[in-house]
C-alpha cells in the first residue's frame, strides 16, 4: 500500500490549522494561474490521496490514476470551491467519489462490517469478567527492530481489515483527520463511522498483541 | 451492546464501550461507570493502555513522498488543463 514505517521518534504532526493556511494561501496562489502552487499542494496531499486511493481500488497503479483524475477534477472545479470546508476535505471528498466510481470495486458491501466482538468471547468468563486478561505490553519504542515489527504488524493488519474499516482508519488515525471530517468525506453517519473505528482499532490492536507475545 | 439500567459494567463490556470513551460521546452517566470500572480493575486499565498505543503506533506510518517522475507527471497535467481552458 507505499506505506513506509517512520521509526525515529514518531510522525511530526504540524498544527492543523497551520496546515490549513498553508493550502489556503496555495490555492489563491494556483487561482491567480502559479504552477508551482499545483506541485506544492499536490506534493503536500499526494501520500495520503494515495493511502486512500489505494484502499478503494485494487492495485497502486489504479489508485494512481484516481489521484491524478482527482487532481484534474481540482483545477477543473477550482472556481467552485467555496471554501465552506477546509481544501483538504473538499479535496479527499472529491477523491473518494472518483475512487468509488471507478467502478473496481462494484460489489463492495455498504454494511458496516463484520460484527465479531472487540475480544474474543472466550476470554471472558461467564460473569464478563477478564478470564485470559491482557499481558502488559512493554512497549520500546526506542528499540529500532522493535518499532519496525510493530509497525510492519500493523501494516498488514490494516491490509486484512474489511475496506470500510480501514478507510476509516486510514483517515483518522493515520491521516489525522478529526471523526467529524471523516464523516464528511466518506459521507457516513457520525455512529456509523465510530463503529468501523471501534472495529478496525480492536482488529488492530489484537495484531499488536499477538506481535507482542511473539517479541515478549 | 445493552447495558442493563444501573447495574456495574463488566469487563466484556468495556472493551465495547472503549472507543465511544476516548471518543468522548459515552454520557455522563455511562462514563462515570465506565471510569468507576476502570478506576478498581487493572486489567481493563492495560486493555485501556493497549489502544491508546494502538492508535499512537497506527499514527507512526507514513506514506513515501511523492517522487521527481510523480512531480513531472503533476507539471504536465497542470499544463495539459491550462491548454484546454485557454
Amino acid at each position: 500500500m507505499g506505506l513506509i514505517p517512520a521509526l525515529a521518534g514518531g510522525r511530526l504532526r504540524r498544527s492543523k490549522a497551520a496546515a490549513c493556511d498553508e493550502d489556503g494561501e496555495l490555492v489563491a496562489r494556483l487561482r491567480a494561474g502559479d504552477e508551482q502552487a499545483f506541485v506544492l499542494l499536490v506534493s503536500r496531499h499526494h501520500a495520503a490521496m494515495l493511502r486512500i486511493a489505494c484502499s478503494f481500488v485494487s492495485s497502486t497503479s489504479v489508485a494512481e490514476e484516481v489521484v491524478q483524475d482527482t487532481w484534474l477534477g481540482v483545477l477543473r472545479g477550482l472556481d467552485g470551491f467555496a471554501g465552506r470546508s477546509s481544501f483538504k476535505t473538499w479535496l479527499l471528498r472529491i477523491l473518494v467519489n472518483r475512487a468509488r466510481s471507478t467502478g473496481v470495486r462494484e460489489h463492495r458491501s455498504i454494511a458496516v462490517g463484520d460484527v465479531a466482538p472487540a475480544v474474543d468471547r472466550g476470554r471472558f468468563d461467564a460473569s464478563g469478567a477478564w478470564m485470559s486478561p491482557p499481558q502488559h505490553w512493554v512497549e520500546d519504542s526506542d528499540d529500532r527492530l522493535v518499532a519496525e515489527a510493530l509497525t510492519g504488524r500493523i501494516q498488514t493488519a490494516l491490509g486484512e481489515l474489511p475496506e470500510r474499516q480501514r478507510e476509516v482508519i486510514m483517515l483518522r488515525d493515520v491521516d489525522g483527520l478529526s471523526g467529524h471530517e471523516v464523516c464528511e468525506v466518506l459521507e457516513i453517519s457520525e455512529v456509523n463511522q465510530r463503529v468501523l473505528l471501534h472495529r478496525g482499532r480492536s482488529h488492530l490492536r489484537q495484531a499488536l498483541e499477538a506481535e507482542m507475545a511473539v517479541l515478549r | 451492546m445493552k447495558l442493563a439500567g444501573r447495574k456495574e459494567l463488566v469487563c466484556q463490556q468495556m472493551v465495547e464501550l472503549i472507543t465511544d470513551y476516548l471518543e468522548g460521546v459515552l454520557p455522563r452517566a455511562q462514563r462515570r461507570r465506565f471510569e468507576a470500572h476502570l478506576s478498581g480493575c487493572e486489567h481493563c486499565t492495560e486493555y485501556l493502555e493497549q489502544m491508546r498505543a494502538t492508535i499512537r503506533l497506527t499514527g507512526r506510518l507514513q506514506a513515501e513522498d511523492l517522487s521527481p517522475a510523480m512531480r513531472e507527471e503533476f507539471t504536465s497535467i497542470y499544463r495539459r488543463w491550462r491548454s484546454e481552458e485557454s
